[in-house]
């Protein structure tokens, strides 16, 4: 799992060529708790880093997701959908939430790898 | 108690108050009275009034007279129904959650829908909220109010949407029917609004409209004044309706001078998350038993706060228990024929007044009409008001600026009138005409 | 079966027998009998009401007639009776026990208030009779108005809302009207950190940015920084006063201050007014709206989730842009005014709702103020003040108070008392359900860790605040002693236990549907 970074939102990405796959991280899912419902953007369109692209929900909260890089959204887990217990048993597998195309691959720099992750998310518990 | 507490005096307690606006004296009203007194002066102000059920009583125009069943208020005063709070602790609200998910189900099969909420506060509301949940499903912001609406219903919708973005486009009065909405619909229409049966009584087949709006991305809302009609009329859902808004009072409550209502919201399944209000929905505990519970609430204000659908919190909980006994009361069978009954008196009238040389302006109807005088109505009203008849409507009353209605009448007819009573109105407008 | 994996199969009509309840043959317990829904009961042709048959008639439904069957269900009358009957003995209710219910103001409701509404002359009164048939109705309004601006201290009143948030609505929409009266719409509202869910929600519906300001370490909003706040594109402070943490806002005339001459509108939640009724008239606070909860501070009852009625006060300056409709005594008689063409000067921002108000909260509303009258409703708040410190004092050597000193008509605390206890303040409310009681207002106000807040408004007795406290105190102590799991398993004496609210979110079931072979080969 050394190829995920991590923003200070708690959310995780994967890069691959061009494409970012992003999701929200096992901490995050933990203290959410039982999610029960995943509100993505559609394919297509175009977020910006920090600015809200979707909406996960436990049954007493409701929480935004940002974008952690900039980019077109290409691909959305649609199986999300009918199954969003996904985030909870798999937050950075299975329950991942979109793929960005990279619009400006400068902005990964910032973000945490995860062993400072692991020590920044001690830090908000 | 001040001892445990340790203060002096309860003023005490009110330290926190500033002393400069902290009264020393009771307000300028009455001191308090016993039962007996306070009985017989709002009665005093009850005896002033002219009650429906005391005269011939035709007055619809977005509220309809029917017959209660008595065991339906019986029931609503049960104090574990009147008196308890909203159900967020469901193990002790399983009565009103029950009797909530049993509403829901009554209002989605009546309107031919999928889902349902716990009610809005009326009809007009209900609408306004359709509107802008037209607006969250097609991210678009412009909303097409047909001129066979209820002008409260228009000016609600028009006002909740005031200070947000996008254009409320109302279109005016179609007074001859000749409107033609689909002529409104653009790239940017969130939703088209139309009542069935319109302001003027007609009902019309809504799925061209339905397609015309489906084709440009735009919801159709139905609005609807009188659910009674829902036991004698298609079903907007089985027309392509994508949200249905209709006043629910007709069933269960009684006029109570326009409030309180109780709104019906219903829509279909894949717009579930969008939908304001309440919602019960169906769980079991920790046992496997069946139970409910308020479900979906991060849609709602408490939790999502400024990004809430919608801001309501209290609904019309009562009045919504009313409408669910009064209608598992006449089920499929009472309620086709409490609404045929409606018909056919409507109908009945109608003849009666066009024997008498009134002029009925509908080719169709449910169980109110419009009818035009040969002089302004809303003075022929107050004459027979006089007399002792209720006559109807005036139209000027709900489109004061609109020249072509001042001779208009809205004549509303349901079960609660007798043949005698129609036999007076056609006489008494008779003479008016 | 993993429940987290979704929902239970649907038991049959009769009732499911599971293995908590497979002592009787029924699943029934004695008096708490399980009761399916009505259509589970369904007798097709089977009419509990007895129409007459319609008279022979054409059809002038243009075709349109309904041709399918609807799907309600056929039931008598005794088994419809039987049913709602059953339905509630599953509810608590004021009627039966304490609803200690911090915000929420669960008070007796007289029965008086109801017979009154449901007379002939009230109840069976349409909203748009000609005037001369409803100046009863008319003077019923206006006096009811009379009395709520004479105890608010406010020069109007806006009557329609229906509800308190709608009154919100209501109170925030005039606000912005008159703002944009004087070609200053703004763009912000500050609303405190405690501050009711609804009010950023109406903020929101009004078009306004929200921005929260902070409370003090008093618990009280911090009026630095709401005066950092301010600013000329704020256009209204929104203030619950008593505040939801119990508490009087005791700079609230420096907050009136600093919000007027930053040329703001200063906006009050009344769901607390119950607290200071004929002792502080928030006219006298420089409040310029503010909405009061008919069914909180004037006792009309909650029928389990309304109907409400919200009016709203307004100050002069904010008085001309009330919606329609209102009422006018014209001395020989009452007028509504209906449309702006009629409201002379005024110049209203629009309509609420369908028709005037919700005539049958203020018939009820109206026989509650005069039953107590001003020196009656001084008593009332003075009462309930009392009650809660008296249930504040009883308790705060056991549990953690969130802030020091007199409160008003509700005490707040925190959780720190269960710290170790692996018992949350979830668990211990729902103990409370075994207990008897309804359990506390939770985790509200979200300023407070935990938060258990509590009001026993001045129906209660001090019999039953102490018999409260004591069961209060025996679960603290169980709490401490390490009986968890007393709490974890509550409540197991009332007709559902705990219910899966993730299910129930998850995979959403709103309504009833028909049972298909299909779907049953598919559980």
């Amino acid at each position: 799992m050394s190829d995920l970074k991590y923003s200070q939102e708690h959310e995780w990405i994967r890069v691959d060529g061009d494409v970012a796959t992003v999701g929200i991280s096992d901490f995050a899912q933990s203290q959410l708790g039982d999610v029960v419902f995943v509100e993505l953007p559609a394919v297509g369109t175009q977020v910006a880093k920090d600015a809200e692209a979707a909406v996960v929900e436990s049954v007493k909260a409701a929480s935004d997701v940002y974008a952690p890089v900039s980019g077109e959204v290409v691909e959305v887990n649609g199986a999300l959908e009918g199954t969003p217990e996904l985030v909870n048993q798999s937050p950075t597998g299975d329950g991942w939430f979109m793929k960005i195309r990279l619009s400006d691959p400068s902005e990964l720099d910032g973000m945490m790898d995860e062993a400072a992750y692991a020590e920044f998310s001690a830090s908000q518990g | 108690m001040l001892a445990v507490i340790g203060v002096p005096s309860v003023d005490g307690l009110f330290r926190d108050v500033p002393g400069s606006v902290h009264l020393s004296e009771p307000v300028d009203l009455p001191p308090h009275q016993g039962e007996l007194e306070v009985e017989r002066a709002i009665s005093a102000m009850a005896a002033e009034n002219v009650p429906a059920g005391s005269v011939p009583f035709f007055v619809g125009a977005g509220a309809y007279r029917h017959h209660v069943p008595a065991s339906v208020d019986y029931l609503i005063q049960r104090g574990e129904f009147l008196t308890s709070y909203t159900p967020y602790q469901p193990e002790v609200s399983q009565g009103t959650l029950q009797a909530l998910f049993e509403f829901q189900t009554q209002v989605a099969l009546i309107t031919g829908m999928d889902v349902a909420n716990a009610s809005m506060y009326d009809g007009a509301t209900a609408c306004a909220e359709a509107a802008l949940m037209a607006q969250r499903v097609t991210r678009k912001t412009r909303v097409v109010l047909s001129g066979g609406l209820h002008p409260h219903y228009s000016e609600t919708t028009e006002t909740l949407l005031k200070f947000l973005e996008g254009q409320v486009h109302r279109l005016p009065a179609d007074v001859d029917g000749t409107e033609d909405a689909e002529a409104e619909i653009s790239d940017d229409t969130a939703c088209v609004v139309v009542q069935y049966p319109d302001l003027f009584g007609r009902v019309r087949d809504l799925r061209p409209l339905a397609d015309a709006c489906h084709a440009a991305g735009a919801l159709l809302i139905v609005a609807m004044t009188e659910v009674v009609a829902l036991g004698a009329l298609t079903a907007p859902g089985d027309m392509g309706a994508d949200i249905v808004a209709a006043e629910g009072r007709s069933l269960g409550n009684p006029l109570n001078f326009g409030g309180p209502y109780v709104g019906l919201f219903a829509a279909r399944d894949k717009h579930v998350r969008q939908m304001p209000g309440r919602l019960a929905g169906e769980t079991a505990d920790v046992d496997g038993r069946r139970g409910w519970v308020l479900t979906l609430s991060t849609r709602e204000q408490h939790i999502r706060r400024e990004k809430a659908t919608s801001n309501i919190c209290t609904n019309s909980g009562l009045c919504a228990l009313a409408f669910t006994i009064h209608l598992s009361l006449l089920g499929e069978d009472g309620f086709r024929r409490l609404a045929a009954l409606n018909h056919a008196k409507a109908v009945q009238l109608s003849e009666k007044l066009a024997d008498s040389g009134v002029e009925i302006l509908n080719e169709t109807f449910f169980n109110e009409f419009t009818v035009r005088l040969p002089a302004p109505a809303a003075p022929v009203v107050d004459r027979l008001a006089g007399e002792g008849i209720l006559a109807g409507v005036p139209l000027s009353r709900l489109l004061p600026d609109d020249p072509r209605v001042e001779r208009l009448l809205m004549v509303a007819v349901t079960e609660t009138a007798t043949e005698e009573d129609m036999d007076r109105l056609a006489a008494a407008l008779k003479e008016a005409a | 079966m993993d429940r987290s994996q979704g929902r239970t199969s649907r038991p049959d009509a009769a009732g499911s027998v599971s293995a908590a309840d497979a002592g009787t043959h029924t699943g029934n317990r004695g008096l708490q009998i399980e009761e399916p829904l009505i259509f589970e009961q369904d007798a097709p042709g089977r009419c509990g009401v007895d129409l007459p048959a319609p008279p022979a008639a054409g059809s002038r439904l243009g075709g349109l007639e309904r041709r399918d069957a609807i799907g309600l269900p056929g039931l008598s009358e005794p088994q419809v009776v039987r049913h709602y009957t059953r339905l509630s003995q599953k509810n608590y209710a004021i009627d039966s026990g304490f609803y200690p219910l911090g915000s929420c103001t669960m008070k007796h409701n007289p029965r008086l208030n109801e017979k009154l509404a449901r007379l002939p002359g009230f109840a069976d009164l349409h909203p748009l009779q000609p005037e001369a048939t409803v100046q009863g109705a008319l003077r019923l309004i206006d006096t009811l108005s009379h009395w709520i601006r004479t105890l608010t201290g406010m020069p109007a009143v806006a009557m329609s809302p229906a509800a308190g948030a709608h009154g919100e609505l209501c109170g925030l929409m005039t606000a912005r009207a008159a703002l944009e009266a004087r070609g200053d719409a703004r763009k912000r509202v500050l609303v405190p950190d405690s501050a009711h869910g609804t009010n950023p929600a109406t903020a929101a519906i009004c078009g306004y940015a929200v921005e929260a300001i902070p409370l003090n370490d008093r618990g009280r909003v911090n009026l630095a920084a709401l005066k950092s706040a301010l600013g000329d594109d704020v256009a209204a402070f929104m203030l619950t006063n008593p505040n939801t943490c119990g508490l009087f806002e005791d700079e609230i005339l420096e907050q009136a201050e600093a919000v007027h001459s930053a040329g703001a509108y200063f906006y009050c939640d009344g769901a607390n007014f119950n607290a200071i009724v004929g002792r502080v008239r928030p006219g006298d606070l420089g409040i310029d709206c503010m909405h009061l909860n008919l069914h909180k501070t004037f006792s009309t009852p909650h029928g389990g989730g309304g109907p409400g009625s919200g009016p709203v006060v307004l100050s002069a300056a904010l008085a001309p842009y009330a919606p329609l409709p209102w009422v006018v005594d014209c001395g020989e008689g009452f007028r509504l005014v209906e449309h702006a063409d009629d409201a002379g000067d005024a110049r209203p921002y629009g309509r609420m709702k369908a028709f005037h108000g919700q005539m049958g909260m203020f018939v009820r509303a109206l026989a509650y103020m005069m039953s107590h009258g001003a020196d009656g409703l001084r008593q009332a708040s003075s009462d309930a003040v009392l009650n809660a410190n008296y249930l504040a004092a009883r308790l705060s050597d056991l549990l953690s108070l969130a802030y020091e000193g007199p409160c008003m008509h509700e005490v707040l605390f925190d959780d720190a008392f269960l710290k170790g206890t692996h018992v949350s303040t979830l668990d211990f409310a729902k103990a409370m359900i075994d207990e008897g009681f309804h359990p506390m207002t939770m985790y509200f106000p979200l300023v407070v860790h935990g938060a258990l807040l509590m009001e026993p408004t001045e129906s209660e007795s001090r019999e039953s605040i102490d018999q409260f406290v004591e069961a209060v105190r025996f679960l603290a102590e169980r709490a401490r002693a390490g009986d968890s799991a007393r709490f974890h398993e509550a409540p197991v004496y009332t007709p559902r236990r705990r219910l899966d609210e993730t299910a129930a979110a998850r995979h959403p079931v709103l309504r009833w549907r028909p049972e298909t072979p299909h779907s049953e080969a598919a559980e």
